[in-house]
């Protein structure tokens, strides 16, 4: 049975998206990057070093935007006139590729959205034909505005970014979920593969990560495992839990015992 | 001529274009954006803009991120 993960009619097989901060070097990225199984790789966008040696590798040589998505991010945006711009230049970047992660941040500590400039710039770039898919808060409400303001995939945070905290509010998330009619894509806080499995089970179409790879001690081990929590999760969600009871009930049959 | 690229002054003789600028500092021209004066300058002009005194360029490519 093929479950696609559709976002704006382009389809995944891969319900995991990686990052590709806080490597070694460009050879584990890719080397995680392929473990994960991931299509849809996000990127920075930063100034290129002047006076570089000519053969310094690009990331775009390691992870190919032919062979994957590249969803390039506004991280280190603080207000929504630096994402445009940011999302622009990744538009020039990758010839003309209007998809992009959207997340106007709202302070250093704790890299909590700034909702009210994630607004204003969601509403300008649709306008200029870019595809958003957006980091936010776990509030519902939020997570419903950004889906009618036109963002194809709203992806809200489980803990801070970095954090490795896993689902701290599964509630939340889950009225997200319930609420939508784009793919939720929990977008930060995952620690490890169990984290991953339960914002699966939850019902979300997906989920983003980078620090939980890149800061294990073997990323390309935890890449895999991540692969298959996700998986893991996204079965167990289609399959329907079993409803939970107070008391034991016998697995095998009480009738037949012998004497 | 002076001009700012990436935030630094650089120094670059009059006559140069984009592409000069990328040969004089050894700027790969794969997978970059350039803005000039805080507006993007399409890939297709970048042969034949001719730089001039005091513009600011800023030059951008993808790293790794989250």
């Amino acid at each position: 049975m093929d479950d696609l993960l559709i976002i704006d009619k382009a389809k995944y097989h891969s319900r995991l998206l990686v990052g590709t901060g806080k490597y070694k070097n460009h050879n584990e990225t890719a080397a995680a990057i392929k473990a994960s199984g991931a299509e849809i790789v996000t990127v920075a966008i930063r100034r290129t070093n002047i006076g570089q040696n000519k053969n310094e590798p690009n990331l775009l040589d390691s992870i190919s935007p032919q062979k994957y998505t590249i969803l390039p991010n506004t991280a280190g945006c603080y207000t929504a006139g630096d994402a445009i711009r940011v999302c622009q230049l990744s538009r020039e970047i990758l010839e003309g590729k209007n998809l992009v992660k959207l997340e106007v941040l709202g302070d250093k500590k704790t890299l909590y959205p700034n909702i009210d400039e994630t607004i204003i710039a969601a509403e300008k770039l649709i306008k200029d034909n870019f595809k958003i898919m957006v980091y936010t808060n776990d509030d519902p409400i939020i997570a419903k505005r950004l889906e009618e303001i036109g963002c194809i995939s709203v992806m809200p945070l489980a803990a801070p970014i970095g954090s490795g905290l896993g689902i701290r509010n599964p509630s939340n998330i889950l009225s997200i979920v319930e609420n939508a009619s784009v793919p939720i894509i929990v977008d930060a806080g995952v620690g490890t593969a169990s984290d991953a499995t339960i914002a699966m089970e939850l019902g979300c179409s997906g989920v983003l990560m980078n620090t939980a790879i890149a800061e294990a001690k073997n990323p390309v081990l935890m890449a895999s495992a991540m692969k298959k929590g996700v998986l893991a999760g996204r079965q167990a969600f289609l399959a329907g839990r079993m409803s939970k009871k107070k008391y034991a009930s016998a697995s095998s049959p009480t009738d037949g015992m012998p004497d | 001529m002076n001009v700012t690229i990436n935030g630094e002054q650089k120094n670059v003789p009059g006559n140069t274009t984009v592409t000069n600028l990328f040969l004089q500092f050894n700027i790969h021209r794969k997978n970059i954006a350039l803005e000039l004066n805080g507006e993007i300058l399409p890939k297709s002009e970048w042969l034949n803009y001719i730089v001039k005194e005091g513009d600011a360029i800023e030059i951008v490519e993808a790293i790794g991120g989250g």
